[in-house]
């Protein structure tokens, strides 16, 4: 459904006289097959929202080509946009026209008639819990409701390859949990094709058949969650010793199971291949040799442990180092 | 057909959300209005210097140009607004034409100025306006021509620039030459001739020149032919760069 290859686009950006040039996009290679879900992975910055842009025929890209549903972007992009539903990370309701009248609108200009829309919307609605939001305006809706309004946008017109970028972004847990059910729901029961950009980890390995990684604008990862995972070398063991004095003895127990180890006051860590087989001996030797334990943790790697080893960063540092730049960007503009 | 279905989609979302804040349709109904009562009153005195006889039939022309030219300017602020919502960015991922997101938006203008131009004519007719039915019809159409052409360039404007502070100060500048070159208020012939064959490059002045002509039902001379070329060339222009501005990505 979506073959991309090499895109490249370029932000050119003027503050005063300085010019800058964002390569927000550096050479994206994606395919997704048919019935497909896809999670698109990456810190803020990253180049995930430039990417659909792209592929939604929103932005032209400066190298590279894509089909999208079988259509060139560039020179059928009307096709691909007759093929394709798409809800923008921040939305594109009207906050001072009634809900119902722009999704009908919405859903008419993709050729539906009025009864056809009418009746998908009021359909959506309820599947998204906003019954009894039709005829309120979004500027007095609350941020999650205003944001299950954009999904319905996006789906109103019952796409079979639909881009979604950070749908569940405001939404409480109750909310995020109804979405992701009505997200399986579109493949299981449409056999659409779903594109789904996200910050968190526990989302893409929830939803997504396949995860795609990006950081700073290249694919640094593409597989199953799963084998991702298993990139990152073996399962992280913690033990907590209950004699301080000890920790030296047992930190040589796990380092003989997990090559290299952490030592922080009364605790000892270390990636341990196939924990689940090797704790039970780990625990005999340590019961026998006299070490006594207050606690013992195995905790199997987190897409977070993935993008770590891929990018030498975590997640989290990525998306604060860029936070920071932001901050510093900001400051900037306020000193001139 | 298709087009046109998307461009009534498209105007009838853009006058709801007109009749929803009334407040500007009414601002807009009044303003031809006061013109008329408070300044046609002033040109009774000076009409026979200008070479008129009635000063509504003067007058009533200039205005309606005006109308069509300055209230559509200040079309493509309220594209801004949409835009900073996302909803221009929600419409272009639709397979809609292009140039019906802009027609639909036009056609509520040129509803609202045709609204404002029959006001204008009836209550010009009501205070003493000598003009024949057929050129008053000619008049208000090429009015509505220019004015579709105004409101396509604002848009164009407004999405090009996507900033009211920056849009702001070019209407302006735009606006001072258009409304002291084209004889709108008082006509070019009166002035010096420098004055004159400047304005002679102000196609707008062609276009006051046209609906003057035509309300004193004379459709023989080149006026009018002057005028509605510019007038369709006008429109084309700004119909053409506001469509390429849809279809262009807001980066
Ligand atoms: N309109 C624009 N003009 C200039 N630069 C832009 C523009 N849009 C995005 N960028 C830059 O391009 C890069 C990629 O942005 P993009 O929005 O694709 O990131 P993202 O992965 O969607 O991030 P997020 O998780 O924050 O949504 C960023 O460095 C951003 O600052
Ligand atoms: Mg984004």
């Amino acid at each position: 459904m979506i073959e991309a290859r090499g895109l490249v686009h370029v932000f050119h950006t003027k503050q005063g006289k300085e010019k800058t040039e964002v390569r927000a996009v550096d050479g994206v290679d994606l395919d997704v097959a048919e019935g497909e879900v896809v999670g698109f992975l990456g810190p803020n910055g990253a180049g995930k929202t430039t990417t659909l842009r792209m592929l939604t025929t929103l932005l032209t890209p400066n190298e590279g080509t894509a089909k999208v549903a079988g259509y060139d972007v560039v020179t059928q992009s009307e096709d691909v946009r007759r093929s394709i539903g798409y809800v923008s990370q921040t939305g594109g309701v009207f906050s001072g026209a009634r809900a119902g009248d722009e999704v009908m609108d919405h859903g008419m200009l993709y050729g539906r008639t009025k009864a056809e829309v009418e009746k998908r919307g009021k359909e959506l609605f309820e599947q998204l819990q906003l019954d009894g939001l039709w005829t309120r305006m979004p500027r007095n809706m609350s941020g999650g409701q205003k944001r299950r309004l954009d999904i319905v946008m996006g789906l109103i017109h019952e796409p079979t390859l639909v881009f979604l970028d950070e749908p569940t972004t405001g939404l409480d847990p109750q909310a995020r949990a109804n979405l992701w059910e009505h997200i399986s729901d579109l493949r299981s029961k449409r056999g659409a094709t779903v594109l789904l950009t996200t910050h968190y980890l526990d989302e893409a390995d929830a939803l997504a058949d396949r995860i795609v990684v990006i950081d700073q604008g290249r694919i640094v990862a593409n597989d199953t969650s799963a084998n991702l995972k298993a990139q990152v070398s073996g399962d992280l063991v913690t033990l907590e010793v209950a004699d301080a004095t000890r920790i030296g003895a047992a930190a040589d127990q796990l380092k003989s199971l997990a090559g290299e180890v952490e030592i922080a006051a009364n605790t000892v860590s270390g990636r341990v291949a196939r924990a689940g087989r090797a704790v039970p001996g780990l625990l005999r030797e340590l019961d026998r040799t006299g070490i006594e334990l207050e606690s013992i943790e195995v905790v199997r790697p987190t897409l977070d442990d993935v993008f770590l080893t891929l990018t030498g960063r975590s997640l989290r540092d990525a998306e604060a180092a860029s936070d920071a730049v932001d901050a510093a960007a900001v400051e900037e503009g306020a000193a001139r | 057909m298709r087009f046109l279905r998307e461009s009534f989609i498209v105007f009838r979302r853009q006058l709801r959300m007109n009749l929803r804040n009334p407040a500007w349709v009414i601002i807009g109904m009044l303003q031809p209005v006061l013109y008329l009562v408070l300044f046609g009153p002033l040109l009774k005195g000076l009409v026979n210097e200008l070479g008129y006889v009635n000063a509504y039939t003067f007058f009533v022309p200039g205005l309606l140009v005006q109308l069509g030219i300055f209230g559509a300017f200040f079309a493509g602020f309220s594209l801004i607004g949409e835009w900073r919502e996302g909803v221009v960015e929600a419409e272009r991922v639709t397979p809609a034409s292009r140039t019906a997101l802009l027609v639909g938006r036009l056609a509520r203008d040129v509803l609202q100025l045709f609204v404002q131009a029959l006001i204008l004519v009836l209550l010009g007719w009501a205070m003493g306006m000598e003009a024949p039915l057929k050129g008053v019809v000619f008049g208000i159409a090429l009015t509505l021509v220019v004015g579709g052409a105004c409101a396509a360039a604002s848009n164009a404007l407004g999405l090009a620039t996507k900033s009211e502070d920056v849009m702001a100060p070019v209407i302006n500048m735009v606006m001072m030459p258009v409304l002291l070159l084209s004889g709108i208020l008082l006509p070019m012939t009166v002035g010096p001739k420098w004055l004159l064959n400047t304005s002679d490059f102000m196609p707008f002045r062609h276009i006051v020149d046209a609906v003057r002509t035509s309300f004193l039902g004379d459709f023989d001379g080149s006026a009018i032919v002057w005028g509605s070329g510019w007038a369709v060339l006008l429109c084309a222009l700004a119909v053409w760069w506001g469509t390429s501005t849809f279809r262009k990505e807001s980066a």
